[in-house]
């Protein structure tokens, strides 16, 4: 059984080629596309990891991480950020807030895999 | 320093524009030299007799001494110099200048003002970039699109042995991401495009004729019956005839369009057309009219049978193209110059000399143009001064059997964004390839 990673994003083709791929690399993939109930499925799941979009309907990825970073089951769980706003004031924000990693889209399956492998080692 | 004390700079002004010596005028205006001295330089008052007296020796009206530049100009100077650092050194007071200099003050004012202005359009169009929330969306929209294209198409290229049902469904994934992406960026591309020219006012006249004439579709078929009876009605109904510089071009071109139509009419223009085919110079014999008028002619006329499909470019003797009618096929650059091997500028080069090329910008090779180009002068013969010339290309889309490879003459749209290489016409490099 691999590592377990929840994405949360919105679009639905990223969501199936980014599960395909994490799939092929052994990861346990679960999927979810909404902001508003985002942080109660977190806790749910309890990933080992989570990639997190930016722009979510019902509540941004800012906010479900800042929310994250206050719970102590969650405060030190890997981010991943993707987003599609590369300006550095988004950066800052995103490691301000306790973002692990910061990707500004569109990025590669290489990266986003490397990235994992950095963020929980197999 | 109040505007009454301005009286001393303006006399000195006067005084100096007229080559007259400080003791010259003090002594006709019946004071001492030290006396006019101090005056000029706004340290004593001055009024009453003494400001007749001086007036009358300068010749001028006593007012124009004593009013001059505005508060708000002397304000505004003074904003301008506490901008700029090395203003803010100059020692000169801004209303000394204002009143020795009340030409050049308003320059820089109005200068100033401008400057200000452009800066207020460039923080607006900068906030709109970054905050607009269309704007905003519409790129996260295309971007998560290119992501999810992005994503994959490296899964069908990095996977060698795909399993067919994964294989169908991400082509199916592509297709769809590729429609959106097209229309989203469309979209983009026509948000845009609106508010440059709608919003910011930034778009030129000859923007808003060329937005004018292809909104039409260079024909106007209220002219063809009710000639220039209707140009006014035209003109008050084209929104997007914004300044008066645009409406005042949009009406030269249908004046010029009336005429047209009087010389050649519609039905008996296609007619010839279809009769004799599309050469502007058998049409011009035909209606006894010049070449570039047939061409023009040519270019009015409305889509229908027997009509091809029809482009065409003029440009002024610095060879600045002035009309254009674009055409699918045959790319015009929006800015900057264009091929200099068009035969639109080998006529301006032979002026008067017919000259047909069939030409091909597409690299491919799967569409070409009969060019038909020639320049006329647009003055009047004047002994003792030297012809103006224009020039005009008329291009007719030629069908795949109507052109061999070996007759065509292969020109671009701009250097920059031409990929021919070894071009004996290339002024500038091509962002396509690299160096000439």
């Amino acid at each position: 059984m691999g590592k377990h990673v929840l994405v949360i994003e919105d679009e639905p083709n990223i969501i199936e080629a980014i599960s395909f791929i994490l799939s092929r690399d052994g990861w346990t993939v679960d999927t979810h596309s909404n902001g508003h109930d985002a942080v109660s499925v977190v806790c749910a799941k309890s990933p080992d990891l989570v990639i997190l979009d930016v722009m979510l309907p019902g509540k941004s990825g800012y906010d479900i991480l800042t929310e994250l970073r206050q719970m102590e089951t969650t405060r030190k769980l890997p981010v991943l950020m993707l987003t599609a706003r590369g300006q550095s004031k988004d950066r800052e924000l995103a490691e301000k807030i306790g973002a692990s990693r910061f990707m500004t889209k569109p990025f590669s399956n290489a990266e986003v895999l490397e990235a994992l492998h950095e963020l929980v080692p197999q | 320093m109040s505007q009454r004390q301005l009286t001393g700079s303006r006399i000195r002004e006067r005084r100096l524009m007229q080559g007259m010596r400080q003791a010259e005028l003090a002594r006709n205006a019946g004071i001492s030299a030290s006396y006019l001295n101090l005056i000029e330089h706004n340290r004593r008052r001055i009024g009453g007799k003494l400001l007749l007296s001086l007036a009358e020796v300068l010749d001028v009206e006593p007012s124009a001494l004593t009013e001059g530049a505005e508060t708000a100009i002397i304000a505004t100077l003074g904003e301008a110099r506490a901008a700029d650092k090395v203003a803010a050194a100059e020692k000169e007071a801004p209303e000394d200048f204002a009143g020795r200099f009340p030409g050049w003050a308003e320059l820089m004012v109005r200068r100033h003002r401008r400057v200000l202005e452009l800066e207020r359009t460039v923080e607006t169009l900068t906030d709109r970039l970054t905050h607009d929330p269309h704007l905003a969306a519409a790129l996260h929209d295309v971007l998560s699109t290119v992501t999810a294209i992005r994503s994959t198409a490296g899964i069908l290229a990095e996977t060698p042995e795909l399993e067919p049902e994964w294989r169908d469904r991400f082509h199916r994934n592509l297709n769809e991401d590729a429609k959106r992406l097209a229309e989203s960026s469309q979209s983009l591309v026509t948000y845009l495009d609106q508010d440059s020219s709608e919003e910011t006012g930034l778009a030129s006249p000859q923007d808003e004729l060329e937005a004018f004439l292809t909104d039409a579709d260079y024909h106007f078929s209220d002219l063809e019956s009710a000639g220039a009876d209707k140009v006014d009605t035209i003109l008050e109904q084209a929104e997007m005839l914004q300044s008066a510089a645009g409406r005042l071009f949009a009406r030269q071109y249908l004046d010029r369009y009336c005429d047209d139509a009087k010389l050649m009419p519609l039905n008996d223009t296609i007619a010839a057309l279809r009769e004799l085919g599309p050469d502007p110079a058998v049409l011009a014999r035909r209606f006894g009219v010049s070449v570039p008028r047939a061409m023009r002619r040519m270019a009015e006329l409305p889509q229908t049978e027997g009509v091809p499909q029809l482009g065409m470019v003029s440009c002024d003797a610095s060879g600045t193209l002035i009309f254009r009618k674009a055409t699918e096929g045959f790319a015009l650059p929006r800015f900057g110059a264009a091929c200099p091997k068009w035969p639109l500028f080998q006529a301006l080069s032979r002026p008067s000399l017919p000259i047909r090329r069939v030409v091909q910008q597409d690299m491919r090779g799967q569409s070409a143009f009969l060019a038909f180009a020639i320049a006329e002068p647009v003055t009047e013969p004047d002994f003792g001064h030297d012809p103006l010339f224009q020039a005009h290309m008329l291009l007719v889309a030629l069908g795949p059997a109507d052109w061999k490879p070996e007759e065509v003459s292969g020109l671009g749209v701009g250097c920059r964004i031409c990929p021919r290489e070894n071009c004996a016409g290339r002024r500038e490099p091509s962002i396509l390839t690299d160096g000439f």
